[in-house]
């Protein structure tokens, strides 16, 4: 579902790429053998992309300026459903849901990695076992998860709820309920995607070199100290990518939603993808549907862009 | 530069030609020497009739020698989503079903062929009829089924009530209902999902209507329109499970029936295989009614692609499933929907075969139908309108009043 792959963390990519750059100043043969050898390894992945997303992505724009069912030629609009949806009702509350579900699920899912990174960083008895668990879940259909969790959160019978009768707390009615649907899916999600998170910083962790900590435990630095002051610091490459990955993840929440709550319930945790969902195959507005989907992927990419720009200012390449 | 980029034409070149032959030799066209292939897609199998559509494509196969039918089958939920994309990217299967509901939005759309040459003589005319556009026969019905009221007998035997008959009322399922549901065994008197499949019933039940006249405007914002939504709303959480109990998802009534949890359940004819095998006595009556009858009535059918190379065998395919006795026979024998046959000797014969005792409910129900409004191209939306507005209403978040008179509203906008 992800269609902007930012780069990973600087490793050591920046020096390999400076030492494989084509022999300047050598012969025409030697440029174009450079460039066929190049295609060749290019042609793997570019003919899938343009065959898979570039051209749908083009057929997208050319729908969305046609009111289309799918099964009847296309009747031309012009801009029609990018006017009518930006003025629809649905569609704008189709995108505060959406931002509804980001505003809860990416605090929740990285302070959760974080926590977990740092706990697996230790030398704890098992770790890899631990990992291996944490990570099970970011591998599992999202159906069997979405099941799961229907059945962890059912309001009369579910785990969850009796746990908290238990504590004499009378449990909400989770994904029955309009106020709580959205958080229901936000919590499902958050735990799913835990094992990603915690996977990336850990990488990001075991980069920090160890004698920044002894340095700082000399100069009488905590726990907290060497938290705030060395490891978050440190850690901003990796944050900045989990980042902008899990808000492209975001945007474009699916899986869970259709799976939960299909939406409801009345509305309450339709998101925007959803929405492309039903108005293409429920209600025969395939254009319009076009036109949502145009209408996020500029906004992703308009997010993304902005992050990567303003990267410089928070972001430390050590 | 410009070598470089033909080397990369000419590499792609190559690697298209290479595709291409890949694709032509895994495609072997339909219609070998030995035969023609024609792909059927279904849903109507699915869930337990799927060895009685082998039996059926199996008698067509010897009766037509050198056609082979490819059946696919998918469930009810994901058919017409994967059949609409497939439309879209033209590579629908050679027969499909669709149902009477969405019928006329692809006979407009030209996506099936006409049938000039299938026979109707052995069908029910008005079956018949439902899948005519202009006079021309653009699908042939596979079957058509009811919803009938379930009733548990062991149930109503412990609790001393009389069985459910052809003269009850709401009045009368209500009572027999309260006294049926029992919180500390887990059992409910009643379940009728809170939906627009049964409420345009219900309205009509209550004798109202659900759009005007000429289809212009919603009418279900009337006494008689409020009176179909409270009755399905107001069993909610009394006699009936809620959503929070898990109403509504998928298997939850059938399976609460089974385990002798319920009482009476409303629900299609197409159940009766899925009971085969309850460990209890069970038996089947028309509908209640509040001031008259009326009952659902659903129908499935056979279309040709338009894009179909083999039309002439996928119409006579879609004329055997839908009239041969064979076919006939089959549903008839497995209990699964009835076939659309007119020919009433042979549909009597589905009143001697088994569970449930009383299946001339069934032929009963008939006499009083309740038409399921349709709209076009806005079907779907103004389904999922009421469905949600009785949703709203049976939570408690809204009364009825304002449920109807919120659907009331966004329906007539999709009616301009």
């Amino acid at each position: 579902m992800t269609i902007t792959t930012p780069r990973a963390p600087r490793t050591e990519a920046a020096s390999a790429r400076a030492t494989s750059a084509p022999p300047r100043g050598s012969s025409r043969r030697a440029d174009t053998r450079y460039a066929l050898t190049v295609l060749c390894f290019l042609v793997p992945s570019a003919v899938p992309m343009l065959a898979f997303t570039v051209y749908p992505m083009f057929g997208a724009m050319w729908a969305s300026l046609h009111e289309w069912n799918l099964i009847s030629p296309m009747t031309w609009v012009g801009i029609d459903n990018y006017v009518h949806l930006i003025q629809d009702r649905d569609t704008q509350d189709a995108f505060a849901h959406t931002f509804y579900y980001i505003g809860g699920y990416l605090p929740l899912v990285y302070v959760g990695g974080l926590a977990l990174a740092i706990a697996l960083n230790t030398r704890l008895k098992g770790r890899n076992l631990l990992r291996g668990i944490y990570f099970l879940p970011v591998v599992t259909s999202w159906i069997a998860v979405a099941l799961v969790w229907r059945w962890l959160l059912n309001p009369s019978s579910g785990i969850v709820n009796q746990v908290l009768a238990q504590i004499g707390i009378e449990g909400p009615g989770w994904y029955t309920d309009p106020a709580w649907a959205m958080p229901s899916i936000i919590l499902a999600s958050a735990w799913k995607d835990l094992g990603f998170v915690m996977i990336i910083l850990l990488a990001g962790l075991q980069a920090i070199p160890q004698d920044l900590y002894e340095a700082a435990t000399v100069d009488g630095a905590g726990w907290w100290r060497r938290l705030f002051s060395v490891t978050l610091p440190m850690l901003t490459p990796s944050t900045f990518f989990v980042i902008v990955i899990s808000l492209i993840n975001g945007f474009q929440v699916f899986d869970q939603v259709y799976a939960m709550t299909g939406g409801g319930p009345a509305g309450a945790s339709q998101v925007v993808v959803q929405q492309v969902y039903d108005l293409t195959f429920r209600y025969g507005a395939a254009g319009e549907a076009s036109a949502l989907s145009w209408m996020l992927f500029v906004l992703v990419l308009a997010v993304t862009v902005i992050q990567i720009r303003g990267q410089k200012r928070w972001v430390n390449y050590a | 530069m410009t070598r470089k980029i033909i080397g990369g034409l000419a590499t792609l070149a190559a690697l298209s030609l290479t595709l291409s032959a890949c694709a032509g030799a895994g495609a072997s066209p339909e219609g070998s020497a030995d035969g023609i292939t024609i792909s059927y897609s279904n849903f109507i199998s699915n869930g337990g009739n799927e060895d009685n559509l082998d039996a059926i494509v199996a008698a067509f196969e010897d009766e037509n020698p050198g056609i082979t039918v490819d059946v696919t089958t998918l469930p009810y939920a994901d058919y017409f989503t994967a059949l609409q994309t497939d439309l879209a990217g033209g590579t629908e299967a050679d027969v499909f079903d669709i149902e009477y509901a969405n019928f006329a939005g692809y006979a407009e759309n030209g996506v099936i062929a006409p049938l000039d040459d299938a026979d109707t003589t052995a069908l029910d005319a008005s079956l018949a009829e439902a899948y005519q556009s202009d006079g021309t026969q653009y699908a042939m019905p596979s079957s058509f089924s009811n919803v009938v009221l379930y009733y548990n007998k062991d149930l109503f035997d412990a609790a001393g009530i009389d069985y459910p008959t052809a003269d009850w009322t709401w009045a009368d399922e209500q009572a027999a209902a309260e006294a049926l549901t029992d919180e500390a065994s887990g059992v409910f008197g009643d379940y009728q999902p809170i939906s627009y499949n049964e409420y345009y019933k219900t309205v009509a039940q209550a004798g109202g209507e659900f759009l005007n006249e000429d289809g212009t405007e919603v009418a279900f914002n009337s006494p008689e329109g409020i009176a179909g939504a409270e009755w399905l709303v107001n069993k909610n959480g009394s006699t009936m499970p809620t959503v929070e109990q898990g109403a509504g998802t998928p298997d939850f009534d059938s399976g609460l029936f089974l385990d002798g949890k319920l009482a009476m359940w409303h629900t299609g004819i197409w159940m009766f295989g899925a009971l085969a095998e309850a460990p209890f006595a069970w038996d089947i009556a028309v509908e209640p009614g509040d001031v008259q009858k009326a009952s659902a009535l659903f129908s499935n059918a056979l279309a040709v692609s338009a894009n179909s190379d083999e039309k002439e065998a996928a119409e006579s395919f879609a004329e055997f499933l839908s009239t041969s006795s064979a076919a006939a026979e089959v549903r008839l024998n497995a209990g699964w929907e009835l076939p659309p046959i007119s020919d009433e000797s042979v549909l009597a014969t589905y009143l001697g075969k088994g569970a449930p005792e009383s299946r001339q409910a069934v032929f009963d129900s008939l006499d009083a139908v309740a038409l399921a409004p349709s709209i076009g191209d806005n079907q779907a939306e103004m389904q999922d309108i009421v469905t949600e507005a009785l949703s709203e209403a049976a939570a408690g978040r809204m009364s009825v009043e304002e449920a109807l008179a919120s659907a009331e509203e966004q329906i007539n906008a999709l009616l301009k």
